[in-house]
């Protein structure tokens, strides 16, 4: 049988009583979609990691705990340069759309400095918690799951980071632009998303947890 | 299917050009990126896995056929029905039912391709890596032998001191990026990727239920691999997620891995149930009934599945209140269970059944998923599960549910897609030669196991006394083992003969209603040469009776 008769219907005379509702041709996109359901698949991993976290809050049997080492305000600063990065990657999306390159390229260079700026941060305080505290991942059930939480966090920093320096150097050869800027708005989500995650370990690990 | 020349030895010259032509062919399946190649690479390595997983299963029913038997030690046991249970679930029924989908969403839903082709690939490639790397532990000093659950604290590196369990997590993890690279696909293919005027509400139920299963995937894998992460951290650099003298709990293991575990049965489920659907309406010559109840039911069970996992985990003593809250969501998900059974019964009821091989197995499925259906509403029960648990019992319910009804499910689509998959038909006598022996084989070996769980016996036992009386049950499990043998070398005796020798099948031998019978068998690489336009749920019915098109009574 001829498959073309299935789409040829339309508008013929005698088929006219016979065309059946009208279809809906809008297309629809693949890249937007398929980001939603890694995020969701991300949250559902991050939430694993953090149910974790909180079934071994002060469950520890040895030191050093939480409290003793764990300090606020590297923690607030990073906290601060992740909000603020999501800010300033919502303007360069929002600048690509609009073709202000200038804008674009300016803001989304602000981005990955914030982002490095919290790794940077995520170092200082790694290494205090690791030469001082003697704090590491196999010392007691804290640095476990801290490590642990943290680390995976900080690893999608590091990806997203890489994400928006490819994103630039797409921009520059011209493979995203005005009319092509789904993949930057994808990233972006992506870099909300873990600037969320952040929020959420914040409050966990800095905040309840201390 | 993918067929290899070898070199002739008759001419040099011959021989080069045949070489070329099978580095060609090679290079051909290895590169490729078009859905329904990587469909058939999935259905052959899951097949090849499913032999693997069978002779392992055959070894272990040899070994339990006489009480007190040596022919197996028990380490070999142990590792033998950790690899049959992790191969079965992790590279036979649930990689087949993704390659199915893989074949068939886009041709269902009259799309070109899957929304992201070279995703697609990599989902398979990590896919047949992760299980090589899992079978690698055999070369590499002993398989995983920890169960396919891999309880903690036995995965421990105090008590698992060898690599077996790195090999089994490392396989796990590898298999289970690419089973959720391939879950995004296939969501993202469903909604986004419909060809004109298919809405949600019109899709065929076998792409409705790939949709609620990948959805299931996305939520449920990401735990396992979280919690694989932690074993891997917990065994590789020393830390204490499930070390309960550091002040860990093994009890967290039970519960993530659950939490995956019981979704994953519906993963294995919900596409089988979508076979049926499609099935039983064509050979019943009617539409099926209730498309939206059906549709609904599994919304529900989609739902419910998530919140029944502690019902694997009666016996460790939580408290009365989480036995009573699991055990009553998992007696609800009987209901939209059991509404799907009353719809493929209803839309037999009356039809002009036609009784091909498929449908001989479609039908299977409804008798023995029922009864696994029927022994899992009394393990929901927390008292019959505290009597039950960790006998044979168990082994014989879940076996009726993935074996009676999974596998008969997927035979039935394999006999009633191969011939669009290959351009030639099955052989229906040993088709049906098939479907006999391995509805006796089954029953053979899985109905006693009941008998012998209830008598006592537990699982994961290599040998047991003669007094027990258990020895009888387990002798005709072992012959019933045997005859499911027979009927397998069947079955690949079948696609063998039939490869070469079957009936030409042309577009459309069952006389079917959706998209993927309006294009040729086998399909061209761009599947339709125009995207057809749909405007009802059998659109080929349309096209053959426009006189009564079904828009008028949906």
């Amino acid at each position: 049988m001829s498959h073309a008769s299935l789409s040829s219907s339309h508008g013929s005379t005698a088929a006219a009583r016979r065309a059946g509702p009208a279809v809906d041709l809008r297309p629809t996109d693949r890249v937007r979609v398929g980001m939603i359901a890694f995020l969701i698949s991300e949250a559902a991993f991050f939430s694993t990691l953090v149910v974790a976290y909180i079934t071994y809050m002060h469950q520890t049997t040895t030191g050093p705990t939480p409290e003793e080492v764990l300090k606020l305000p590297l923690a607030i600063g990073g906290t601060i340069c992740l909000l603020a990065s999501s800010l300033t990657v919502h303007v360069a999306a929002g600048a690509l759309r609009g073709a202000r390159m200038g804008t674009f390229y300016f803001t989304l260079f602000v981005t990955i400095v914030l982002g490095a700026l919290f790794l940077l941060l995520t170092a200082i305080e790694w290494r205090e918690l690791i030469f001082e505290h003697h704090l590491t991942i196999s010392r007691n059930l804290f640095g476990t799951t801290y490590f642990t939480l943290v680390g995976f966090h900080g690893a999608h920093v590091t990806v997203g980071v890489i994400l928006l320096a490819v994103m630039s150097g797409l921009a520059r050869f011209g493979k995203i632009s005005s009319a092509n800027h789904d993949p930057f708005e994808v990233v972006s989500w992506y870099w909300h998303f873990v600037d969320t995650v952040w929020i959420v370990v914040f409050t966990v690990v800095y905040v309840v947890g201390r | 299917m993918a067929v290899v020349e070898g070199a002739s030895p008759d001419t040099p010259d011959f021989a080069a050009g045949s070489r070329r032509h099978a580095a060609a062919v090679v290079s051909t399946w290895v590169t490729t990126v078009d859905h329904k190649q990587i469909g058939i690479l999935y259905t052959v390595t899951t097949l090849v896995f499913l032999i693997i997983g069978g002779l392992e299963a055959m070894a272990m029913r040899l070994q339990l056929w006489s009480p007190d038997a040596n022919l197996i030690g028990p380490d070999a046991f142990n590792q033998l029905f950790t690899m049959h249970g992790t191969t079965m679930v992790f590279f036979v029924v649930m990689p087949m039912l993704i390659g199915f989908a893989n074949y068939l969403v886009p041709l269902m839903i009259g799309a070109r391709d899957m929304a992201f082709p070279r995703l697609n690939a990599f989902s398979y490639w990590l896919f047949l890596f992760g299980g090589l790397l899992t079978y690698f532990s055999f070369l590499a000093g002993g398989a995983p032998n920890v169960g396919w659950f891999a309880y903690a604290p036995l995965t421990e590196y105090a008590f698992s001191r060898d690599h077996s369990t790195d090999y089994w997590i490392l396989g796990m993890l590898v298999s289970g990026v690419g089973t959720l690279a391939g879950a995004i696909n296939l969501v993202t293919t469903i909604l986004t990727m419909r060809c004109p005027g298919m809405k949600l509400g019109k899709v065929p139920l076998f792409v409705w239920m790939m949709l609620f299963d990948a959805i299931l995937l996305v939520i449920a894998l990401p735990p396992l691999t979280a919690a694989l992460a932690m074993l891997l951290l917990d065994r590789g650099l020393g830390a204490h997620f499930f070390d309960t003298s550091a002040g860990g709990s093994a009890l967290l293991w039970q519960h993530l891995f659950w939490f995956f575990g019981h979704p994953e049965v519906y993963v294995m489920a919900l596409p089988a149930f979508g076979i049926i659907s499609e099935v039983v309406p064509v050979f019943s010559r009617k539409v099926i009934f209730g498309y939206e109840s059906v549709a609904a039911a599994t919304v529900a069970i989609g739902f419910l599945s998530m919140g029944v996992w502690a019902h694997h985990m009666f016996t460790v003593g939580m408290s009365n209140a989480l036995d009573a809250i699991f055990s009553g969501a998992s007696l609800l998900i009987a209901v939209p269970t059991g509404i799907k059974l009353f719809n493929w019964i209803a839309t037999i009821y009356g039809g002009r059944v036609r009784f091909a091989t498929p449908m001989l197995f479609a039908v299977g499925f409804l008798a023995m998923f029922l009864m696994g259906g029927l022994t899992g509403i009394m393990l929901a029960a927390v008292p019959v599960d505290w009597q039950v648990s960790d006998t044979y019992f168990v082994v014989g319910h879940f076996h009726y549910v993935l074996f009676g009804g999974s596998l008969f499910a997927m035979m039935a689509a394999i006999y009633y897609w191969f011939p669009k998959a290959t351009g030639r038909m099955l052989d229906e006598r040993l088709g049906r030669w098939h479907f006999v022996l391995m509805l006796i084989g089954f029953n053979l070996t899985f109905f006693p196991m009941h008998i012998a769980g209830m008598l006592g016996m537990p699982r994961r036992i290599y040998t047991y006394s003669a007094d027990r009386g258990w020895t009888y049950w387990n002798q005709m499990a072992t012959v019933g083992a045997m005859v499911l043998g027979v009927a397998f070398a069947i079955f690949f005796w079948n696609i063998y003969v039939s490869l070469r020798r079957g009936k030409i099948a042309g577009d459309d031998p069952w006389d079917a209603w959706t998209l993927e019978w309006a294009t040729t068998s086998p399909p061209a690489p761009y599947n339709f040469e125009q995207i057809p336009i749909v405007r009802s749920r059998r659109p080929l019915w349309d096209l053959k009776h426009p006189e009564d098109p079904d828009w008028d009574h949906e």
